[in-house]
């Protein structure tokens, strides 16, 4: 009876929104109940699942439900955890040819201690279109030069840096490569490996005068009268030698994955995540006896070589995978960041199988970042950071019925729904 | 005397083009296969004959006349072979960048059947595409419509026979951008792309009319004047005779109206608009002119005209009446169509028959081949795709590709290396990075190589 009540009442909050009330995400404490839960660490359950305090409380079968909760009935629906994105631009950019609203590449080389989240604009268009696709959860990475800097993973709801930082962030360093940027690059091969090997020892430059940091900093830790000149960008880099700070190593091809990995393991970093990585299947053994993790992405996308089959990109995450790399799944994009759960089930389809590509989107990149105590999966004591959807999320037919982020549900709207609420019918339509 | 020069010239210029074109059309028995026909609903465990190229008969229990080898379509699907009516594939060139308008060019003098990027097509299912001009002018010039016949080196079989005529125009930021801001000539506005088409337009009737006068006058007057002959003016008024299709480039609703309101003022009803972000907020004036809608199922924010878009826009634009379809302008976006066209589905709720006519029957409407391709019926082209799953499935795999009958792709035993010409400068030393593919408008390939040529990067 009570329940019904509060049922009711939900629904009329529900109607208060859809009468273009203002819309807002709240907090408070939820009954979903009778739903199919997919845990991704404790298998799949049915039952009901408790959220107060912006955790999940309880979950599974004979959970009850707590008096004073809005319930809401998943007859017939399934909770997944929210998808988490293991590398986009999304907040940096709003309009990617207008270059001052593009964020994404401070000048100069070596920039480590430049700060994503500092331009992450929380109000950005593509961050409501983003999450109304069950992404709660997007690491934020800057681009260009050497070390672009310092990437967040954020939650995607909520208004300052605080409200919004999801416990992880990493230094991005761009691995000098031998490739060219793009179709109208037509530099000859010579000059190609003159500037690779150019920018190798430029990267080692730049480490060696790290570690004098280090050597330099510790040293006046212990001695008061000596003075260390500000520094940010080695201050940075120093995090990272201490371990303190994992360096997210960008690389792709496969002779530079290769390269990367020798030269983080002479350089003894502590944790290293090596992201991109397309061209990973071709020396996946190597990658997994070097035990470092990967963030790969785009999966939908063209192979790295004109002789190279055409479903290479689909399958590589799943080729890596089976080699016994933690691999994560990443869409690397700016305002497409909602295809991540398609990139997920072309690689699930090409080989990674739903199980495994479901966790290249949940637990393994919350594992990865170690943020997997709050994040990843559906378990008592984590976030409340989860959709309520009519079924298997990479499924394009697939609707989202509710969703909670960081322990808040998020209306499900955005500019993109808007203008679909204003135009399916147009008033005045072809007459006025 | 004219009339025998003109003759035997016309057939030298025809005669090679004709004789060389040899197009392979296979005979095949497709058993046992979910049906998906798009125009005529589902068909479960039923087959399909095809006999030189075409759909001779669809039911139960078929039977292959002798010769004709069977391919056991058992737990798979079975549709029309995709079509993208917007691509940039099988041709060397995309945009002559020099004039705001190019009527003159023609993009089938340029098709290139050793572009892999045709084979990745094929394994994504999509049998037929519209090669188009990019978008830096204004009017760019006449496209072609190609089947994938991957496997031939020579042009003339890509060449879909007997297709319309299409001819590529563009609106906004492109051709302002090329012209009015690189080049310092009209048009810098939309106000001057306007003038672009009726200037063109008039021009054109100006010319027809010349022509038309000396056609009476040469009669009575054998020493009547014949006009000079201009390409740019006879493929514009081909366009007013209405044996042209315009496929318009266009992103903003106001733009799109200008193009309807010159189309109205000059008679020309064929009219299909291509990327269409806007087009949801006039879709009633779209449908109430027959004007149809080529879109991205999800492409936004690249540029400023495209940041007032919505996923929803194919769904809002086909609810309201317009036939529409979802395209790719890509060579990665077109080997999964189908999954683009799925996303209808996620932003429209569309149903499967109409997320499928998307790709199939509806850029054939476009393209005005609609009774040759773009659903399974007796008498069409056996262009068809067949999936492990239901297409509109994520986790669909394209498993065969037939064009004409001919097995073009087939996933269990093609080599994974189908390049029909190794380069050793391209391919294998060349690795790029392809964050940025999707991000920059094709349509706007080979605009700036000026500009990039100036920064010292070439193309060869």
């Amino acid at each position: 009876m009570k329940s019904n009540i509060i049922r009711v009442l939900f629904f009329c909050l529900l109607a208060h929104f859809a009468a273009g009330q203002v819309k807002k995400s709240s907090k408070g404490t939820f009954a979903l109940t009778n739903a199919t839960l997919e845990t991704i660490t404790k298998g799949r359950q049915t039952g009901n699942l408790i959220i107060r305090d912006g955790k999940i409380e309880s979950l599974g079968p004979g959970v009850a439900v707590p008096s004073g909760a809005t319930i809401i009935d998943c007859q017939g629906l399934t909770i997944y955890p929210g998808l988490i994105d293991g590398g986009t631009q999304l907040g940096l950019v709003e309009v990617s040819s207008i270059s001052l609203t593009d964020d994404t590449d401070e000048l100069g080389e070596l920039t480590p201690h430049m700060e994503a989240i500092t331009a992450f604009n929380t109000s950005a268009t593509a961050v409501a279109v983003t999450r109304v696709d069950g992404i709660s959860t997007a690491l934020v990475v800057p681009q260009g030069g050497l070390f672009p800097g310092t990437a967040s993973l954020v939650n995607l709801v909520g208004y300052t840096p605080d409200q919004i930082y999801a416990g992880f962030r990493g230094v991005v360093l761009n691995f000098p490569g031998s490739g060219r940027r793009g179709f109208w690059d037509r530099r000859s091969d010579e000059d190609l490996k003159k500037e690779e090997e150019k920018a190798l020892r430029q990267l080692n430059e730049v480490w060696t005068e790290a570690q004098y940091y280090v050597q330099v900093t510790d040293a006046a830790a212990k001695n008061a009268a000596l003075r260390v000149a500000a520094n940010p960008e080695m201050a940075r880099l120093a995090e990272v030698i201490r371990g303190t700070m994992p360096l997210l190593i960008e690389t792709n091809r496969a002779a530079d994955i290769e390269a990367a990995i020798r030269w983080a393991q002479d350089k003894k970093i502590p944790k290293v995540i090596l992201t991109g990585v397309a061209e990973g299947w071709r020396v996946a053994d190597k990658i997994a006896k070097a035990g470092y993790p990967v963030i790969t992405g785009p999966v939908i996308a063209l192979p790295t070589r004109g002789s190279d089959a055409y479903d290479k990109a689909y399958a590589n995450a799943g080729l890596m995978a089976k080699a016994g790399v933690k691999v994560a799944i990443r869409s690397n994009d700016s305002e497409n960041v909602r295809n991540l759960p398609f990139h997920a089930g072309f690689a699930a389809a090409y080989g990674m199988g739903k199980e495994e590509a479901l966790r290249a989107v949940t637990i393994t990149p919350a594992e990865i970042m170690g943020v997997a105590d709050k994040l990843g999966s559906l378990e008592a004591g984590k976030t409340a950071s989860l959709m309520i959807t009519t079924g298997d999320p990479f499924e394009p037919k697939t609707q989202i019925r509710y969703l909670f982020i960081d322990g808040w549900i998020v209306p499900l709207d955005s500019r993109q729904i808007q203008l679909y609420e204003e135009f399916l019918n147009r008033s005045p339509g072809l007459k006025k | 005397m004219f009339k025998i020069f003109w003759a035997s010239s016309l057939g030298v210029l025809l005669l090679p083009g004709l004789l060389s074109a040899q197009v392979t059309r296979g005979s095949l028995l497709i058993r046992n296969g979910t049906v998906l026909t798009v125009t005529r609903g589902n068909l479960e465990n039923a087959d399909i004959l095809v006999e030189n190229g075409k759909i001779t008969a669809i039911g139960k229990g078929l039977t292959a006349p002798s010769g004709v080898k069977t391919l056991d379509a058992s737990g798979k699907y079975v549709m029309p072979g995709i079509i993208d009516a917007h691509s940039h594939i099988g041709i060397d060139v995309v945009n002559e960048a020099s004039r705001p308008s190019t009527a003159d060019v023609w993009v089938g003098d340029a098709l290139d059947p050793l572009d892999l990027s045709v084979y990745r097509a094929l394994a994504g299912g999509v049998t037929a595409s519209h090669a188009m001009h990019g978008s830096a002018n204004a009017v760019g010039g006449e496209c072609e419509t190609i089947k994938h016949r991957y496997g031939t080196l020579n042009p003339e079989d890509m060449r879909m026979e007997g297709a319309p005529r299409t001819i590529k125009f563009a609106l906004g930021e492109n051709p302002m951008r090329v012209h009015g801001e690189g080049n310092r000539i009209v048009p810098a506005t939309r106000m001057g792309v306007e003038q672009i088409f009726r200037k063109g337009f008039d021009e054109a009737k100006a010319y027809m009319a010349e022509w038309e006068a000396f056609e009476k006058e040469k009669g009575k007057n054998p020493a009547a004047i014949r006009p000079v002959y201009n390409r740019r003016h006879e493929v514009m008024g081909e366009v007013l005779r209405g044996n042209i299709i315009i496929h318009c480039h266009s992103y903003r609703s106001d733009e799109i109206l200008m193009l309807l309101a010159v189309c109205k003022d000059y008679g020309v009803k064929r009219l299909v608009f291509q990327h269409t972000n806007e087009g949801f907020k006039v879709a009633p004036e779209l449908a109430a002119a027959g004007a149809m809608a080529s879109v991205f199922a999800d492409w936004w924010a690249y540029k400023f005209e495209v940041y007032y878009s919505t996923a929803y826009n194919a769904a809002i634009l086909a609810k309201n009446g317009v036939v529409t379809s979802i395209n790719s302008d890509s060579e990665e976006y077109i080997r999964h169509l189908y999954h683009e066209a799925a996303k209808t589905q996620r932003y429209g709720n569309l149903s499967d028959e109409e997320a499928l006519a998307m790709i199939t029957i509806n850029p054939a409407r476009q393209l005005g081949i609609e009774q040759r391709v773009g659903s399974l019926e007796v008498g069409k082209d056996a262009d068809i795709a067949i999936f492990d799953g239901h297409p509109l499935s994520v986790y669909a795999i394209p498993q065969y590709t037939l064009v004409d009958g001919v097995i073009r792709f087939n996933r269990a035993t093609d080599a994974a290396d189908q390049r029909l010409q190794a380069s050793a400068t391209r391919a294998e030393t060349s690795f790029t990075l392809l964050k940025e593919q999707h991000h920059f408008d094709r349509c706007l390939e080979g605009a700036f190589d000026q500009t990039l040529a100036f920064f010292g990067i070439s193309r060869e």
